[in-house]
């Protein structure tokens, strides 16, 4: 028999419904997979009790002939940004330690009414604010990916969704959800060799899952290849009265609809995507993406998103503007860590709850996004930042009516070894240069792994689709896919 | 009427105020959750994970309050702003779950309108005035703290945090504690008829927020000071009053009004300062990123103004021209919406028991309910709805009389019954054998026997003294224990006395 572990979603949904195996041997398979990979940091919690007993419901209705859901019997990882009833959630901050929800954040029910099962909660970048996984007060992720060599440096697994790319790459757990703000589903997976995608904005409801920028926070699968993430996103998505800016619309099904052949399709070329301090492997993978899809059937077209350049600035005013406002709940009054120092009173509880409580990057965000609200400073960045939103949004739409598809590379270098970075926001933030516009277009954008650079990372091609069209995202991602051929993976040392 | 001032040693100051009418609207669950607003209920009993700003919880509108501060804005006559945005204003306090309220600071649901208030509601020919309302917006309110309930911690009830709140702010258009009394009962007045807010003052469901400042005549305004949560119109009218004179008396020590949040002690009559302008909060007011704009389509609007019901302003006019009623009765029953629905209900109920108009109805109505429904009320401590009495059955002892089955006189002998026993007026009357006599031989049998007996009296009556006739109308309705049709005595009298 196959090492269970080696499969995805679709052979691991066929497996157990086709009785090749039980879906309690697959829970059981990933849990020994997960407590031999503590190296990893990859989980704040593990969950396998709740693995067996959800695996071993889906198999009782096997037996008992019921219908099974679009994931019955897949085990996933749950970052640990979602609320889970009565499982510990933290968005790897300690203002949160303890902290155990009496409510099901609906993406996740979803996935659990489809039969997926939960084998632990990933760690992630603090609030999911971070590009390395550095940011968590429960430890840095690391990357299964190593240079090789001799140089045994431990790299990032990317962020902030780390821990779900650190997992699915390790072969912990099948897939796991992700979120994504500013590239936090797509810079992950693509430094890890796995696939990932952040559907249209509203396409997942936000329901019970902590809030960094609620403009731009969307939930996605990670997976091992294009076909998971289709069965996965089916799963996640859908209306939710519970979040006023869900998309009342009915959830394609996106893994019937899978076809990779584009003839007639247009993949556009954003020139301006070609920045200085790009790689010339990210280069050269990008060129060779053009190929692939011109190889589909596709007409490559040159297109222009003029705005590119000022996407990443207005991120960092928006993302930081609403975080600021959205973290000032963990105030100690209600759940949470709460420190109050001798003879404190409100203001002094306040503010030593939230000095020990955050971490460094959530706390330098909480300042920037203050500051550019206040009173006098609000039209000169928030305004603005607005404004420059609504152009690049513009730009896409422009784009959109010359071509059905965008390409361009998912990250401006592969992985980087732990401490590289982090005392340098600036160059942390510059990780998500090219991830951050379809974030503030609100666009479904997708990373696929196309290669090895020249220290044997992974590298992951972008592509950004049309408001809904998360179809010919998929469609694009499969035919690079497809030819790509992506089979490397990280020696085990772990 | 007078122009109002405040006398300083120096001179005359004249008061400018304005308003900030914080009103509850009237509707089931708050404005973001499904947690019921009901007043008075156990301690965070409820509160939603919203409400309580637990990780991940989402507000979503309750379309409810939107069409409420929509439908009070067509009752003022107000703009009504087909897209509106609601914004955070982020501040730290305990009773405040999220870190900030969602209000609407750059795009209300309600702009420019106005109230016209009656300075002198007693005096019909009063001058009146109209006061500008700048907007509406709606909002969440806070949560309450207890410093009470433990020697060194403070508690917090969230069962008012998130309950929807119109903010009705005024234009600076009033000039006397007077005119921002008469505001308030005014627009308190609409928002009961609009059915947006109950207006209950005691309970917290209104309140106001009282900027004032004053100026010498033809002066530039002065620097305002802004007086919070004022809960009733008494003390509304003393803050204009104190904060005034406090200001003046400043002014003329050779100090300056300083721009602050004011708290008003009515224990020790007098306002103390909050927090001066410095310490003011940095909102920080931004969209709020969780809601979409508001939108409201024609079909909305057009159910909110068809379901408006009569004002206050037009139903007066009707009374007076339509019912011919007093203006003074016209405004006392249109003040409020109750004693107004009360009035219409009982004279409905006459109309179809007599078979009468309603104009011919509607002056008895009105005096019996202004003077003998209100005067009882009055003495059992009890408002309107709390009446003993209900509409039907006023009617029905209105009716008796209006058929002449009792005179007036009696009918007030059977409201005390009615308010003692809780019987019918029908029955009162029938088992207490009220039913006035109309029988002319049985009354011409009683005059003759009086005539008999007083022909002393009947000389002077004869001999020009007429005013003796009310005697004998005593003396007639006495033997017939007054159930005499007056009217019949009156005519029995003359034609003996005169021939």
């Amino acid at each position: 028999m196959t090492d269970i572990t080696e499969l995805g979603i679709a052979a691991i949904r066929d497996g157990v419904a086709g009785g090749d195996f039980t879906a309690v041997e697959v829970a059981e398979a990933f849990n020994a997979n997960i407590a031999a990979a503590l190296a990893l940091n990859a989980f704040i919690v593990e969950t396998p009790e709740i693995a067996l007993n959800m695996a071993k419901s889906v198999d009782d209705d096997r037996a008992a002939g019921k219908e099974l859901g679009k994931m019955a019997g897949v085990p996933i990882g749950m970052k640990d940004l979602f609320c889970t009833e009565g499982t510990q959630t933290t968005a790897a901050s300690n203002i949160l330690g303890g902290f155990v929800p009496q409510y099901e954040s609906t993406v996740s029910a979803n996935l659990w009414k489809a039969g997926a099962g939960m084998l632990g909660k990933l760690n992630l970048d603090q609030f999911a604010m971070g590009s390395s996984n550095e940011t968590s007060a429960f430890g840095n992720v690391i990357s299964p990916w190593r240079i090789g060599g001799g140089n045994n440096a431990p790299l990032a697994p990317g962020g902030s969704s780390g821990g779900s790319s650190a997992a699915i790459s390790a072969r912990l757990c099948p897939a796991a959800t992700g979120t994504d703000t500013g590239g936090s589903i797509r810079q992950p997976a693509a430094f890890t060799g796995i696939t990932g995608i952040k559907p249209t904005y509203g396409r997942c409801s936000r329901w019970g899952v902590v809030a960094f920028a609620s403009s731009l926070d969307q939930a996605g699968p990670m997976a091992h290849d294009v076909r998971d993430c289709a069965i996965m996103l089916e799963s996640m998505a859908g209306f939710d009265p519970k979040d006023s800016t869900s998309l009342d619309l009915p959830v394609p099904d996106w893994e019937a609809a899978l076809n990779s052949n584009l003839k007639g399709k247009k993949v556009g070329v954003p020139r301006e995507y070609r920045m200085d301090g790009t790689d010339q492997d990210i280069l050269d993978s990008w060129d060779q993406g053009i190929a692939w899809l011109k190889d589909a059937g596709a007409d490559i077209v040159d297109i222009s998103l003029p705005h590119t350049k000022y996407a990443l600035p207005a991120y960092y005013i928006i993302a930081p503007a609403e975080a600021s406002s959205n973290l000032s709940r963990y105030d100690g009054v209600r759940y949470g860590m709460r420190e109050v120092p001798e003879g404190a009173n409100l203001q002094d509880m306040y503010a030593a709850t939230r000095s020990a409580g955050f971490g460094a990057e959530v706390k330098r965000r909480i300042m920037i996004g203050t500051y550019v609200l206040s009173a006098g400073f609000y039209d000169a960045y928030y305004t603005q930042a607005q404004k420059v939103r609504t152009l690049i949004s513009q730009d896409f739409k422009a784009a959109f009516s010359e071509c059905d598809v965008i390409l361009a590379p998912t990250t401006p270098t592969a992985s980087f070894p732990l401490g590289d970075k982090d005392k340098d926001p600036l160059s942390m933030y510059l990780n998500d240069v090219f991830a951050v516009p379809a974030s503030m277009a609100g666009l479904p954008a997708m990373s696929v792994p196309c290669g090895l650079d020249k220290d044997g990372l992974p590298l992951g091609l972008q592509i950004i689709g049309n408001m809904l069209d998360e179809q010919s995202v998929l469609n694009a991602g499969l035919a690079i896919e497809e030819r790509a051929g992506f089979t490397a993976r990280p020696d085990k040392w772990w | 009427m007078n122009k109002y001032t405040v006398q300083g040693a120096t001179g005359e100051f004249e008061v400018v105020i304005g308003l900030e009418v914080h009103a509850q609207i009237s509707t089931q669950s708050k404005l973001f959750s499904g947690s019921s607003t009901e007043f008075g209920a156990e301690q965070n009993t409820q509160v939603s994970l919203v409400d309580a700003a637990m990780p991940g919880m989402l507000p979503v509108p309750n379309m409810e309050c939107m069409r409420q501060a929509v439908r009070t804005g067509m009752a003022l006559g107000a703009q009504i702003n087909k897209y509106s945005r609601f914004d955070r204003k982020n501040y730290f306090y305990a009773d405040l779950p999220q870190g900030y309220q969602i209000s609407q600071l750059y795009h209300p649901i309600v702009g420019e309108g106005e109230i016209e208030v009656t300075l002198d509601e007693k005096d019909p020919d009063s001058a009146t005035k109209k006061i500008g309302v700048e907007r509406i917006h709606v909002e969440q309110d806070a949560g309450k703290l207890m410093h009470d309930q433990h020697p060194t911690s403070s508690y917090v009830d969230l069962n008012r945090c998130g309950v929807a709140l119109m903010e009705i702010v005024s234009k600076p258009d009033m000039t006397s504690p007077k005119e921002a009394g008469a505001y308030v009962k005014k627009l308190r007045s609409i928002l009961r008829y609009v059915g947006s807010c109950d207006g209950n003052m005691e309970q917290g469901s209104m309140r106001a927020d009282v900027n004032v400042s004053v100026r010498r005549p033809g002066e530039e305004l002065g620097t305002r000071t802004e007086t919070k949560n004022v809960n009733s119109i008494r003390f509304l009218m003393q803050v204009v009053e104190i904060e005034a004179r406090r200001q003046v008396d400043l002014i003329e020590d050779g100090g300056e009004v300083v721009q602050e949040t004011r708290l008003f002690d009515p224990n020790r009559m007098e306002t103390r300062s909050m927090r001066s302008k410095e310490d003011a909060h940095d909102y920080r007011y931004f969209p709020d990123p969780d809601l979409l704009p508001v939108e409201l389509d024609d079909a909305f609007l057009e159910e909110c103004r068809s379901s408006l019901p009569e004002l206050p302003d037009e139903k007066r006019e009707r009374y007076e021209k339509e019912l011919g009623l007093t203006a003074y009765n016209a405004a006392v029953l249109t003040a409020e919406s109750e004693t107004s629905y009360w009035f219409e209900e009982l004279l409905a109920q006459s109309v179809e028991r007599t078979g009468k108009s309603d104009k011919d109805l509607a002056k008895q109505c009105a005096n019996w309910l202004l003077s003998e429904l209100f005067g009882a009320l009055n003495k059992l401590s009890v408002t309107l709805e709390e009446s003993p009495v209900s509409p039907s059955q006023g009617a029905e002892l209105l009716s008796l009389v209006a058929d002449g089955t009792i005179s007036g006189k009696i009918a007030k002998d059977v409201f005390e019954i009615m308010l003692e026993t809780k019987q019918g007026a029908e029955q009162i009357v029938e088992e207490k054998g009220l039913k006035q006599v109309s029988d002319t031989g049985a009354i011409e049998a009683a005059i003759n026997t009086i005539i008999a007996a007083n022909e002393d009296k009947v000389a002077q009556y004869r001999g020009g003294n007429e005013r003796l006739l009310g005697f004998f109308v005593g003396q007639t309705m006495k033997a017939m224990q007054g159930k005499a049709n007056p009217q019949i005595v009156n005519e029995i009298l003359k034609k003996k006395l005169d021939s």
